[in-house]
């Protein structure tokens, strides 16, 4: 069921709830502390930046939420599942069926077509819909590239695929990891106005991570992570 | 379902986008199933033949009862045990000649022939009384028929002028052997109421003691489980199965560098899969899915052409197993459903294990490592210290091997331990030899030249052990064929002292053709030959009737002697032992052999030790005249003489006419040795053509890591370009670079091949069939074979080059720009 702005007011439920999360690595062999007990709470239909300086842990808070990586300590919560808890089938499961991913990299798979790129998610998850599909190709303006591979296409086309693709399931909620970082400022500007705008077409919670306050100014709201906490 | 099938989708377009790196794993397959398989279609030939052998009509699977000498005995003694209640059946077996064509003519009584006789060939009912009744039948394998020229129901004349009764075609018979009954088999063996062994079936009752129905004139002979033709092939089939091991992992290091690839290439892909939900037991299930799918079809590819290489091969092979020991094997090929099986279970286990490393990496991968396809060609460099650790631990295996094992399977042990030593050091010695290139380089280019080799080692060292060992093998093999070729044909000369031999059909032409010799001038000797077969210490030997004559004196090939050897030859009480026997009985100058003969036991001074190359059979070498005393039923129809050499042809033409002999009767010294050397080289042609399939795979391993390489080397060449080297000297680079570390890995093949030769004659030979040749270096056969492996790394080497020097500017400097 597509979830909308109209269905589900902004600010009513608490779609992603954090608390006191923390992350430590090793490196050459001592302990790098990355989060020291973060608390954060997500609205469902929010849009929230989150910046901080090189090595204040953006990432890693948003690997740990996507369930990319397993938490030390503390709990992440999405809607009614404890993702803290869940072993690696049911983060991916979570990850395929609720999450949706966009990286600075792009991440699309060379081998396949702007076509099978966009759906491919969403037929793992067996929920392709092709209307939905469709309303994206034209939305992020991909008609005419659909037969084309990712190496045929510019930097902002490709993240267009990408943002395309995580929004195919119709995700609770979209991470993004320094979405515009390959881009130039006009095209992170297209590119970010056309991901608020299919967030705000959703529904779903969006939170993402940049280095850019222009762009972190856009959003509903903007937290700073200093030194493995919320600022 | 459609979720796992969605994920192969995904994994399986990697493929469309990578077709030459797709081309490469499945050429890897197919090759490594093609030769292993081939060889495999050939062992299973050759031992189905054999079981065909022994159960013709009672072989060494039946349990049956003899004459202590192994000579024919009274057929009152069947009779005799049949009215005891032994339920045993008769067989006569002799030789005789069809256009001058050896075969083995067994007579049977098929009613009582046990009908638990293994799977042997059996009469219908029907065929029972046409078998039986007058005029008989002569049963023959299919193959025999064709040997013979003849079809089915003739009547061809064997060499005492007798017909045989019509032939008819058996199926299950064996090449060269004649079966009709045992009444016909006495008369054309003019051997009446004689028998040669009575075959035991199953008792009903318990029947009387043997000895009190016959006393000890026929003794029990157990069935075994291995035959005598097994047992002597088995050293032949070793080597074939050695060489289709060796050629199915120069085949599966192919594979294993196209997955590993391919798996670094698809790391993003894989992490990008799991970033999206797939989770990793579904994609790493997916990922042996297809693994095994490729290996199915690639294997069934495979085993069409191993099927192909096999009916290719078998008439060599079966020409060398005849040439050999005497085994009859059907020159076509009949395959078993096993056989396909086997072939496509090789197939799978080896695409797994080729892939074992890529996918262990995939089920440990974790999900946020970054994305570095090239980053595994660092890696592998920590790898070298490890491998250089394995390779001296497998090279401490060898010593032990050599220092301790005593079997040809030690044998085959140290040669194995000694090449896979070499493949796992060899990229160390070029890494320590590139790492001394770029010390001691002067200039920008030269010292990129250095750098970028041992960058591109890792990606190419595979294919260079993949070289180096068909390459070792190769300069192995070839040496020890050499070898043995110069010191066959010196043997040769050797033991065909007599310049016309001849082959009388029975003893009264060849006092015949004796007597007519005495008239002719020309002849200037006379010279009497005789064998004679029976068992020393259970092993079958023939007795070797020598001529007492100064030219065996001055030519026998003898390898050691006691003094005046041949004097003491010449009384009878004295024999030269085959050099093959002597190891086998353990046996020394100096000792004395008991030899069982009609009379008694014959002991025998052992006073010389010959080289006997090619015979399977044990031999002892005796006066002739002692040996006719000793073994009075000794044909005496071999005949040498001593004729000048403008004198030959007359004398074997007016022989010819004279007495009807056709050439394979009549032969001069030139042509005996002739045909000797067609078999000879027909006998290494098998190993040859496997020298040549295995160094044509290690060629295309070196072509497909090349091809594959090329694209992920575009990023290192680009900036070169970029700053002003052309792409045609760019191109030059690259070929010295590749061929370069290809005359190093040649150089490096040839001490290691030298070992393998020294290890195949040394040890092999002597353990497998119990000579051992003098050891000889060829230079120039080695310069030959380098020059080949260079040719092939050139021609591995010039298509990604031709490649590179014809580029499009515009798609070098979008690597440039983007990919850097």
């Amino acid at each position: 069921m597509l979830r909308s702005i109209e269905l589900i007011p902004s600010g009513a439920l608490t779609l992603l709830s954090i608390r006191n999360l923390s992350k430590t690595f090793t490196s050459a062999g001592e302990p790098v502390h990355v989060l020291r007990g973060v608390d954060l709470d997500l609205k469902a239909g929010e849009r929230v930046a989150l910046t901080g300086e090189s090595g204040s842990g953006k990432s890693t808070l948003l690997h740990l939420i996507a369930g990319l990586d397993a938490a030390d300590d503390g709990t992440i919560r999405l809607e009614d599942t404890e993702i803290t808890a869940l072993a690696d089938a049911g983060r991916a499961e979570l990850r395929r069926d609720r999450i949706g991913l966009v990286f600075q990299q792009f991440n699309l798979i060379p081998s396949l077509s702007v076509a099978d790129n966009l759906a491919f998610q969403a037929r793992i998850a067996g929920r392709h819909d092709a209307t939905w599909t469709g309303e994206l190709v034209e939305r992020l303006g991909l008609n005419g590239l659909l037969k084309r591979y990712p190496e045929q296409l510019s930097g902002g086309q490709q993240q267009r695929v990408a943002i395309g693709r995580a929004l195919a399931t119709k995700p609770s909620l979209l991470l993004a990891d320094e979405p515009t970082g390959n881009l130039d400022e006009a095209t992170a500007d297209d590119v970010l106005a056309l991901t608020r705008d299919l967030v705000a077409r959703t529904g779903c919670g969006f939170l993402m991570v940049t280095h850019s306050l222009h762009l972190a100014g856009t959003l509903d709201r903007h937290i700073v992570l200093h030194a493995g906490r919320i600022a | 379902m459609s979720r796992a099938l969605w994920v192969l989708a995904v994994l399986l377009s990697h493929w469309r986008r990578h077709r030459m790196q797709f081309a490469t794993l499945l050429i890897g397959l197919i090759a490594a199933t093609a030769l292993w398989s081939g060889v495999q279609a050939i062992n299973q030939q050759a031992r189905s033949a054999y079981d065909r052998a022994a159960a013709t009509f009672g072989g060494v699977r039946t349990a049956m009862l003899v004459a202590p000498d192994a000579a024919t005995f009274s057929q009152d003694l069947f009779v005799k045990l049949r009215r005891a209640g032994w339920p045993v059946s008769p067989v006569l077996e002799g030789r005789v000649q069809i256009n001058g064509r050896p075969m083995r003519l067994l007579g049977i009584e098929p009613v009582t022939l046990p009908v638990d006789v293994g799977n042997a060939p059996r009469l219908g009912a029907a065929d029972l009384s046409s078998f039986v009744a007058a005029p008989g039948q002569t049963l023959v394998a299919q193959e025999t028929l064709s040997d013979l020229h003849e079809g089915e129901g003739a009547v061809p004349p064997i060499s005492s002028g007798t017909k045989l009764p019509p032939l008819h075609v058996l199926p299950q018979l064996v090449p060269d052997v004649l079966v009709v009954d045992i009444g016909v088999a006495q008369r054309l063996l003019n051997k009446p109421d004689q028998l040669s062994r009575l075959l035991i079936g199953k008792a009903k009752g318990k029947p009387a003691p043997l000895a009190s129905v016959v006393g000890d004139r026929l003794k029990l002979i157990e069935p075994t489980a291995e035959t005598e033709l097994e047992r002597l092939t088995d050293s032949f089939h070793l080597n074939l199965t050695a060489f289709g091991l060796l050629s199915f992992f120069v085949g599966l290091f192919i594979v294993n560098s196209a997955v590993g690839l391919a798996f670094e290439q698809r790391l993003p892909m894989l992490r990008t899969l799991r970033a999206c939900g797939a989770s990793a037991r579904l994609v790493n299930s997916v990922l042996v899915v297809e693994l095994v799918a490729l290996a199915l079809v690639a294997g069934l590819i495979g085993l069409v052409c191993g099927y192909f290489i096999a009916a290719a091969l078998l008439p060599d092979v079966a020409a060398s197993l005849r040439g050999l020991y005497g085994a009859p094997i059907p020159g076509q090929l009949t395959l078993r459903p096993e056989w396909w099986l086997a072939g496509i279970g090789i197939s799978v286990a080896g695409a797994i294990v080729a892939a074992a490393t890529s996918l262990i990496k995939a089920i440990r991968m974790p999900m946020l490592a970054t994305a570095q396809p090239h980053a595994w060609q660092q890696r592998q460099r920590r790898w070298l210290i490890l491998q250089s650790l394995a390779a001296c631990a497998v090279f401490a295996a060898a010593w032990l091997l050599l220092e301790y094992g005593q079997s040809l399977i030690a044998g085959f042990g140290l040669l194995a331990a000694l090449m896979l030593g070499a493949a796992l050091i060899l990229p160390a010695l070029l890494e320590i030899l590139m790492l001394a290139g770029q010390r001691l380089a002067r200039g920008p280019l030269a010292l990129w030249f250095w750098a970028d080799s041992r960058q591109q080692l890792s990606g190419l060292s595979l294919a260079l052990m993949a070289l180096l060992l068909a390459l070792a093998v190769n300069v192995g093999v070839s040496t020890m064929v050499e070898t043995f070729s110069r010191t066959f044909v010196g043997w040769l000369d050797g033991r065909l002292a007599a310049d016309v031999y001849i082959s009388a059909a029975d003893n009264a032409q060849s006092i015949a053709i004796r007597n007519w010799l005495k008239d002719r001038s020309e002849v200037q000797a006379i010279l009497s030959g005789g064998r004679a077969e029976t068992q020393v210490q259970g092993q079958p030997v023939e007795l070797l009737g020598l001529p007492d004559h100064a030219l065996y004196r001055e030519r026998w090939p003898l390898l050691e002697t006691a003094p005046r050897a041949w004097t003491q030859l010449v009384p009878g009480n004295a024999a030269f032992i085959s050099e093959q026997l002597s190891r086998r009985l353990n046996v020394r100058v100096g000792d004395v052999i008991e030899v069982p003969a009609p009379g008694g036991t014959w002991e025998l001074d052992i006073v010389g030790i010959y080289a006997d190359y090619g015979n399977p059979k044990g031999q002892l070498a005796v006066n002739v005249a002692a040996l006719i005393r000793q073994f009075p039923q000794t044909p005496q129809t071999r005949i040498g003489l001593i004729v000048p050499r403008d004198k030959i042809p007359g004398l074997i033409t007016a022989l010819q006419k004279q007495f009807a002999l056709d050439d394979r009767a009549v032969a001069d010294q030139a042509t005996v040795k002739a045909e000797s050397i067609r078999i000879f080289n027909r006998t290494f042609a098998v190993t040859s053509a496997l020298n040549a399939f295995t160094l044509g795979v290690a060629g295309i391993a070196l072509l497909t890591s090349l091809l594959t390489l090329a694209n992920s080397r575009l990023p290192q060449l680009a900036p070169l370009w970029a700053i002003g080297i052309t792409r045609s000297r760019l191109a030059a680079i690259e070929l010295t670079k590749t061929l370069s570390v290809a005359l190093f890995t040649s150089l490096l093949a040839v001490p290691l091949g030298l070992l393998v030769a020294w290890c195949l004659i040394a040890i092999v030979n002597v353990k497998a069939f119990g000579w051992r040749l003098p050891f000889h270096v060829f230079p120039l056969q080695l310069v030959e074979l380098v020059a080949v492996a260079l040719i092939a790394s050139l021609l591995a080497a010039l298509l990604p080059v031709l490649r590179l020097a014809g580029m499009q500017a515009a798609h070098l400097v979008k690597v440039f720009a983007n990919e850097r």
